[in-house]
């Protein structure tokens, strides 16, 4: 599905022939009508962020952060994502390994339901665990009366942090161990291999760089959650504002330059998480293009 | 009593031996996981609604109450219009991608995916300042009574982004699969280039382009972040439905955002189900 680190042949090349292919000019302006298209919709916005985080000069980009609230909200975020993204990194793997490397009825009704929370708008997202958890949800009472707060308070930003980026790790790696079969992990446990090594050894080498975008993509999203995070986190400056929350609430208070300052540091964190994936689709093809080399050597020599 | 205990072996539904160890444990896992952290707290939204409201107050306060109705419609037709916008352009990206080799290639490939990673308070307050009357476009368009921002096509633009790399990474693919000798038969029995394009690229194209298509209308459904942002939030004007939720709990009315969070719910369930079934239909012709 959209998003997974796609392996391809370079096709624009190899294609000739003056039957299949337009005009010189047609080309050119296709190319440009698409151009222009990203252009208005990613590049300027991204463009923008950055402009105006630096619109009053450095001095007042940095003070942006030395602000209690700013470092307050930065660390909430720092401590979601470090809670959230092993979670939900081990129960990925688990999930596609359950899923890949075995054959049993129902498989499509379980990636269905893995891809519930992408397909969920976020603020249900937050209202389902206000819910569950709120002073008037129905654990509610019960939490109260042991004095355990989960909604507007760190464990339900965790919580509904971990429904939103559930899917992300899984959908990277089922079809990149799917497409690697077992046969590998069976030699591996033939010659004598526990199940642990085999998994260690063998498995993880094999989807080592979509592991990875699984995870840089998993923090990204969790870093970044605004919808169901604003739903359960009270808006508490300082205590349960999140740094997408945190810009919110300079943006609505007129402080441009240092909401654009903390957005920011976001928009750069989505630049990293894309030149990771770049670099991720590259080594795949890299490491696809050697063994098919092997197995070419191989068949001759 | 054979039949029984053959229904008990798990030979009858894991279809081949199981050599890898691990299964019960990952699948446990899953399980698990799945079921405390999304359907248990899914399940809870509907019998939440179920056991608080009767039929007719469901239907009376989550459907026909007029301030819903038109936060729905603006819902579903902002994330069509946005959804139709991204066919096209999509399209025409993924074509580009695929077919013309250009400078920059691989940055604009790498770029696609940039909404997937940025997060939607970042584009909300971004696109917002791009568009406002002052901003970079928007001063260009107030002029000729143009207003982007706070005004439903803001509401449009914005979903158009998040939507944007699902077309493009459904086609891509599709078109990367395409047979050279199809459209080489098709030239050479006459065809024009552009009947070569509709009636032979296009039909071949199509279940991956309704799939996308599909897929970025469901994303912009339940988009809340960019649109916060953008739509200046009139009630009955520029007012999206999960935002009308976020409202209804603010009052502490649980009922009435549940009950709306279940419409919405039901609506996401349908748009998975048809996404389903266009990648199984798609999947078919693929070699």
């Amino acid at each position: 599905m959209a998003g997974g680190i796609v392996f391809r042949a370079d096709t624009a090349c190899s294609r000739g022939g003056h039957a299949i292919t337009e005009s010189a000019w047609t080309r050119r302006f296709l190319i440009l009508a698409a151009l222009g298209f990203l252009m208005l919709f990613l590049i300027l916005p991204l463009l923008l962020v950055f402009v105006y985080a630096f619109g009053e000069g450095l001095g007042a980009y940095f003070r942006a952060f030395t602000e209690p609230d700013a470092r307050a909200a930065i660390t909430l975020t720092l401590i979601t994502a470090a809670i959230v993204v092993p979670v939900n990194t081990g129960i990925g793997i688990a999930a596609a390994w359950s899923i890949a490397k075995f054959d049993f009825r129902g498989k499509q009704i379980l990636i269905s339901l893995i891809d519930l929370p992408f397909a969920v708008s976020p603020v249900i997202a937050g209202l389902i665990f206000i819910l569950l958890f709120g002073a008037r949800g129905w654990f509610g009472p019960w939490l109260l009366e042991r004095d355990i707060r989960i909604i507007f308070a760190t464990p339900g930003i965790v919580i509904a942090t971990l429904f939103v980026t559930f899917p992300f790790v899984a959908r990277e790696l089922i079809p990149l161990m799917q497409a690697q079969g077992t046969e590998e992990e069976q030699s591996a446990l033939t010659l004598g291999a526990s199940g642990f090594q085999t998994f260690w050894r063998v498995t993880l080498p094999n989807i080592k760089w979509g592991l990875l975008y699984g995870i840089i993509l998993t923090n990204a999203r969790a870093m970044g959650e605004f919808g169901a995070v604003s739903v359960v986190s009270g808006h508490i400056r300082g205590q349960t504002n999140t740094m997408p929350l945190h810009i919110e609430v300079l943006y609505n208070d007129y402080q441009t330059t240092a909401s654009f300052a903390v957005a920011s540091l976001l928009a750069l964190l989505a630049v990293a998480t894309l030149a990771v994936k770049s670099l991720v689709e590259w080594k795949i093809s890299r490491d696809h293009a050697a063994a098919a080399r092997e197995a070419e050597q191989g068949r001759t020599g | 009593m054979r039949t029984f205990t053959r229904m008990l072996s798990p030979r009858l539904w894991v279809r081949t031996p199981r050599v890898l160890p691990g299964f019960g444990l990952s699948m446990g896992l899953t399980l698990l996981s799945m079921t405390l952290l999304v359907l248990i707290p899914l399940g809870g939204l509907i019998l939440f609604t179920a056991t608080r409201m009767t039929l007719v107050e469901f239907w009376e306060q989550a459907i026909v109450e007029p301030r819903v109705l038109a936060a729905y419609r603006l819902s579903f037709g902002a994330s069509f219009l946005a959804a139709l916008l991204n066919a096209v352009f999509g399209f025409l990206v993924a074509w580009v991608l695929v077919r013309y080799p250009f400078w920059g290639q691989r940055f604009v490939d790498a770029l696609v995916d940039l909404p997937f990673a940025l997060p939607t308070a970042v584009s909300g307050i971004a696109l917002t300042t791009l568009y406002a009357p002052t901003g970079w476009i928007g001063r260009w368009l107030a002029p000729w009574g143009l207003q982007i921002a706070y005004a439903w096509p803001g509401i449009v633009i914005a979903l158009t982004l998040i939507g944007l790399p699902f077309v493009v990474r459904m086609v891509q693919p599709a078109l990367e699969q395409l047979e050279e000798e199809l459209e080489e038969a098709a030239a050479s029995l006459g065809a024009t280039r552009w009947q070569t394009f509709y009636r032979v690229i296009l039909p071949t194209i199509l279940p991956s382009l309704l799939t996308g298509f599909t897929m970025a209308f469901a994303r912009a459904v339940g988009e809340f972040g960019s649109i916060y942002f953008i739509a200046g939030n009139m009630p009955y004007r520029t007012e999206i439905a999960p935002l009308l939720i976020l409202i209804r709990l603010e009052q502490f009315d649980y009922v009435g955002a549940t009950a709306i969070g279940v419409v919405m719910l039901l609506a996401a369930f349908a748009l998975l189900l048809i996404i389903n079934l266009l990648q199984w239909w798609s999947g078919r012709y693929r070699l």
